[in-house]
């Protein structure tokens, strides 16, 4: 449980940030109950300093030998081409602002068969050392062979930062790394920083319930996943050549444990896709059932937009759930941006934060979408949209 | 054939509400309920049980309550189920709990596939599948829609970056669930929920396991939480309220504003 010192002033600041409801104040001091989990967020609340996590008392590692933020750089394919994960070129934008920062190197990794052609483009995103681990066994992603083939390189160079996609490789691979490497990962991070050190990885946490910044500053290297459309692409070095590093590493016998039978990829997906659209139109619980979203992909070929839904209404089987816009799905960054029968839960706000104009439509004016909103038109988005609909045919 | 099903309990997050004030999630007095994508594995486990007659444990962490979920999965058809419960789990995050569970795993005995669900609603990592895998030293195959287990041998269906692929895999391995679109969890009738109070469910500790102290909890986690804070708010814009013809007429308006429509 966490520990709660004599100074206590019973100001209560630390029972409103438990996450948990698990701190309550008695005779003007807190206690805590066993539904402590030992998050630790409520440590930084306390304006006196009376919290605090039993101490570690594993030896510390010095951690100054590692250096250098390392991102992983997907190769994807389609039907017979390869490409990279445009991902890979935003978490290397990020991670050029984090090296310059702490005056390090920022390496790509790059593992996969035939890739050099790929080199020149990723080092105009700033890459100053390419590893390369080029082979044809690497052709197809395997989990043993390409976690050997980073475990490897992680204890040849020691990085301090390794920043992975969080896509269908980056999301099996990382914890594999993670779990052998005995280091911290942090999942679908919205934001990434240096302070005294260390990585500062932001994400809602506790069940999206608050933004919490997590951090590992006993463990190294630090690691954490990235989705989609998270941070922007800057080519900021054009038409420099990063210093390759070849690498030849033998994929491992456990490898054949796993065997591709076949691979069948979707036909292109017709339609405007959110992360391009530059109008996206959102709903929630609020929309109640299919003829609410109706009403929503009417309004949507009137003006060109593409239609997503929270999380809420995901679980209600309302949209597949590749239309998730949020922390678990995608994250959009429309011009305009609508959100009706949304209430506006953390993990919805940080999957919109980089949309231009954003309006929303709820019954409930408390709602906190109107904390982000520039236009809230507290209403019925069910009754108000057939009346816009028929403004539209005029 | 033995299979080990992971499971987890979390708040019914289709029932939480969120605080006006800080757009926080409300969870006190939201029900529990087994989280959906190891409802889906468990689903899965007993398909298999049904077909080849292997044996389903249920293996699951958290507070004495979490008792709930193992007893839901007996009556639907699992065989055995284990609680790992105690003080020493609290502040793990997912090494530390995939550690735990591992071990768990190792101290049940004999298995041949570990199923869990993609990942848990209420921490959304997809981590604990993948790091358990490691610390049994079996492959891991994650992200999986379908799985169908003969011989020595599984062959699944699992999602990737525009597509699927079919996977095979030898025994033993780690498979992580996640169901498609229109999925609907099955739910035990009241008579198999009856027959299923007399199966037996054990609650270990971390001494019961034998796992490595530093391993667990806060010791064993190498995350911390520095801070948490509120979402960034942006500057409150304009709010309107009226009959549905004056907000439409006003949505129609700032579409025009806006640019949107001409």
């Amino acid at each position: 449980m966490i520990q709660i010192a004599q100074n206590c002033v019973g100001c209560g600041k630390c029972t409103a940030a438990c996450p948990f409801g698990a701190l309550s104040l008695v005779n003007r001091r807190a206690v805590a109950s066993s539904a402590c989990t030992m998050c630790g967020a409520c440590v930084s609340q306390c304006p006196v300093g009376a919290l605090s996590l039993p101490q570690n008392t594993a030896v510390k590692k010095d951690l100054s030998a590692y250096k250098g933020i390392w991102v992983l750089v997907e190769i994807g394919t389609n039907a017979m081409s390869q490409h990279v994960r445009s991902v890979s070129y935003e978490l290397l934008s990020k991670g050029r602002e984090l090296a310059n920062q702490t005056g390090e190197e920022l390496g790509a990794v790059v593992i996969g068969s035939n890739i050099s052609a790929f080199y020149g483009e990723i080092s105009q995103y700033g890459a100053d050392k390419i590893y390369a681990v080029d082979a044809p066994a690497y052709a197809h992603y395997n989990t043993a062979a390409y976690a050997n083939a980073l475990i490897t390189l992680i204890k040849k160079y020691n990085p301090s930062v390794v920043l992975f996609p969080s896509t269908y490789v980056g999301r099996d691979l990382s914890p594999r790394v993670a779990a052998e490497m005995f280091v911290g990962l942090t999942a679908d991070c919205t934001g990434l920083a240096i302070k005294d050190g260390n990585l500062i990885q932001t994400r809602p946490a506790f069940g999206g319930n608050i933004l919490a910044d997590i951090k590992c500053p006993d463990y190294r290297p630090q690691m954490a996943t990235v989705r989609p459309n998270v941070f922007k692409k800057v080519v900021s070095a054009p038409g420099k050549m990063a210093q390759v590093v070849p690498e030849t590493i033998a994929v491992p016998a456990e490898a054949a444990k796993v065997r591709i039978i076949n691979t069948h990829m979707d036909p292109p997906v017709s339609g405007l896709q959110l992360e391009e659209a530059d109008v996206v139109i959102a709903g929630g619980r609020g929309m109640k059932n299919k003829a609410g979203f109706d009403l929503l992909d009417n309004l949507a070929q009137h003006l060109g937009a593409a239609v997503g839904a929270s999380r809420a209404a995901i679980d209600l089987g309302l949209k597949p759930k590749e239309k998730q816009i949020g922390q678990s799905g995608v994250n959009v960054a429309a011009k305009f941006y609508v959100a009706c029968g949304i209430s506006g839960a953390v993990q919805h706000v940080v999957g919109v934060e980089h949309c231009g104009v954003i309006v929303g439509i709820n019954k409930d004016a408390n709602a906190p979408i109107f904390n982000v909103c520039k236009y809230g038109l507290v209403g019925d988005a069910g009754q108000i949209l057939p009346k816009v609909l028929e403004q539209l045919k005029k | 054939m033995h299979i080990i099903v992971c499971i987890k309990q979390v708040p019914d997050s289709t029932q939480v509400k969120v605080d006006p004030k800080t757009g926080t999630l409300i969870r006190a007095g939201v029900p529990s309920i087994l989280n959906p994508y190891d409802h889906f594995a468990l689903e899965k486990a007993l398909e298999i049980k049904a077909k080849t007659g292997a044996k389903v444990t249920v293996l699951s962490m958290g507070p004495q309550q979490a008792v709930a979920v193992l007893r839901l999965a007996l009556a639907l058809g699992a065989d055995e189920g284990v609680l790992l419960s105690s003080r020493a789990f609290a502040g793990s995050d997912t090494w530390a709990t995939a550690y735990a569970l591992a071990t768990a795993v190792k101290h049940i005995g004999s298995f041949d596939l570990v199923l869990c669900g993609q990942m848990a609603i209420d921490g959304d990592t997809a981590q604990t599948g993948p790091e358990m895998a490691y610390h049994l030293h079996i492959p891991q195959i994650t992200f999986c829609e379908s799985i169908d287990a003969n011989g020595n041998t599984v062959v699944v269906k699992k999602l990737i970056e525009g597509g699927h692929q079919i996977l095979q895999a030898d025994l033993p391995v780690l498979v992580t669930m996640t169901m498609p679109h229109d999925y609907v969890a099955k739910y035990p009738s009241f008579m198999a929920a009856h027959k299923a109070q007399d199966k037996i469910i054990r609650t270990w500790t971390e001494t019961d396991i034998g796992a490595d102290p530093h391993k667990l909890g806060l010791e064993g986690s190498p995350t911390r939480v520095d801070r948490i804070f509120p979402p960034p708010t942006r500057a409150k814009g304009e709010v309107y309220s009226g009959s549905a013809v004056e907000l439409a007429n006003k949505f129609v308006e700032i579409l025009k504003k806006e640019r949107v429509i001409k």
